[in-house]
């Protein structure tokens, strides 16, 4: 299938759409960004991207890259998933129309804010090596193949957004995106619980419970309770009260570029 | 900038303001605004202020302080809820609505521990509005909180300081998302609500200023708060 035909089928329907996004959003982001990280040297393959995750501090658009890269993942996805007939039950169909729409949203906007300097959309393979061999058959795999990519994708901006403290504007859109991405993951895991009759498979993640489980662990584990050093486990009307469940539940925690990536990779079959 | 909490949940008229005790909260966002009260948090000069105002503070304490502020809130709403569980809540509806409010115990008490002696004192919350003993007040008021919270948290990111803040402030804004998407889920089951009305055409949620979100926020709240030392 021919990935690019969404991009025809949306200028299609909404001719104006791109410019008007490139006028608006990347003037915004440009009066941000300063003209030395704009110059900066332009990322155009994955590869270099994932070098760049070794790099001490990413420059901003090494991070809107990584976004925009798991954006088009999100997108190219559902895209196909919500085009396949059978894949998705009738009562979830409208679930899953809404997230493909928000993940094309996000990709266009990354993509205005970075102009030239966007990377284009890789190829990829969804059965991740064969592991997922069903997943186009599979609504089992689908969706949990779904709750992994929303998941990542809320750790993911999560784990950029202290680099993003020197550009104000440009965090509050990464923590835009990063509320609507929990809110899918939200839906999303509560769907699968409700599938496979597990009140333990909830909404929001309990220690790491999750698959596959690199997605939940990591350098800061979902399981973790202590934040800005603080153990909230033994928070006065916590301890004793409140059960470590919950207090793994009410904080979501960061992954690095690095660890996206090492998720990310094997969904990418060819960088363009 | 003037907004009633209706209007941060949700600014398009969607079908949740028809099932919400909408009365309520309406009525609620008119007697503030004719009183002054509405604008509490927009508010710079002294005439409002009196000696029982509740001063946020400046810099990292001050959205520290917001933050507690808005988590104290949602606490009390959801202790009340399930002290009081509206008729025929579900097991499901009760594991939902316990787990909420505990994350809020957390996230509040969190709040506390890391401003200690700078934390503002515990606020005095006005549910007089809502009608704990029904399914649709109750699951409305709890959507416009959360939707709240989370253009409260996506809008002050950018206001802190400390890096270390910052990613506390990211682990807690997504819970209240993942909160917002399953009580919107409640209300109307597989539709588009979970997340739909507080995103704009660019798949970007709603982020506000402190102003608009304690003006919109005061009428849940006996105490006068304010963010007028607030960084903007």
């Amino acid at each position: 299938m021919d990935i690019f035909k969404i991009f025809d089928s949306i200028q299609q329907v909404d001719g104006d759409a791109a410019g008007r996004l490139a006028h608006t959003t990347r003037r915004m982001f440009m009066n941000r960004v300063s003209s030395k990280v704009a110059a900066a040297a332009v990322p155009t393959v994955f590869a270099s991207i994932v070098n760049k995750a070794y790099a001490a501090t990413p420059s901003v658009t090494d991070i809107l890259n990584f976004a925009l890269t798991l954006e088009y993942l999100e997108e190219t996805f559902y895209f196909q998933a919500n085009k396949i007939p059978g894949l998705i039950p009738g009562e979830y169909s409208l679930v899953f129309q809404q997230i493909e729409k928000h993940e094309t949203q996000h990709v266009y906007f990354l993509q205005s804010a970075l102009g030239a300097a966007a990377i284009k959309r890789p190829t990829f393979d969804f059965t991740y090596g064969g592991a997922f061999a069903d997943i186009w058959h599979n609504f089992k795999t689908f969706i949990a193949v779904s709750a992994a990519l929303e998941d990542t994708g809320v750790r993911a901006y999560k784990g950029q957004a202290g680099n993003l403290i020197g550009a104000p504007q440009i965090l509050e859109y990464a923590l835009q995106v990063h509320s609507v991405e929990a809110r899918h993951a939200s839906l999303v895991r509560r769907i699968i619980g409700h599938m496979n009759n597990d009140p333990m498979m909830k909404g929001w993640i309990t220690q790491a419970k999750g698959f596959p489980e690199a997605v939940y662990w990591g350098a800061t584990p979902e399981s973790n309770v202590v934040h800005a050093t603080i153990d909230a486990t033994k928070l006065p009307e916590v301890m004793g009260k409140i059960s470590q469940d919950a207090v793994t539940e009410a904080f979501d925690e960061p992954l690095t570029m690095e660890e996206v990536l090492k998720i990310a990779g094997p969904f990418i079959a060819k960088s363009m | 900038m003037k907004k009633t909490l209706t209007q941060i949940s949700d600014s398009s008229d969607s079908l949740m303001l028809s099932k919400v005790n909408r009365r309520y909260f309406l009525r609620s966002a008119g007697v503030a605004a004719t009183t002054g009260a509405f604008l509490l948090g927009a508010c710079t000069e002294q005439d409002l202020m009196s000696d029982d105002t509740v001063d946020l503070g400046s810099g990292d304490i001050g959205i520290l302080n917001y933050a507690y502020a808005l988590e104290q809130l949602e606490a009390a709403f959801y202790t009340q809820v399930m002290m009081t569980p509206y008729l025929n809540m579900t097991d499901m509806e009760k594991w939902i609505l316990t787990d909420i409010r505990d994350h809020e115990i957390v996230h509040r008490e969190f709040f506390k521990k890391a401003l200690g002696d700078k934390a503002i004192k515990g606020l005095m919350p006005n549910f007089s509005q809502i009608d704990f003993q029904s399914r649709t007040s109750v699951l409305g008021a709890a959507k416009l909180f959360e939707d709240t919270g989370v253009a409260a948290y996506n809008g002050a990111g950018k206001l802190i300081k400390d890096v270390n803040y910052l990613l506390v402030a990211g682990k807690i804004v997504s819970v209240e998302a993942r909160h917002a998407s399953a009580i919107a889920d409640l209300i109307n089951p597989n539709a588009l609500e979970f997340a739909n009305g507080q995103i704009n055409e660019m798949g970007l949620e709603h982020a506000y200023s402190p102003s608009v979100i304690l003006g919109g926020v005061a009428p849940f709240i006996m105490d006068k708060v304010s963010g007028k030392n607030l960084p903007m």
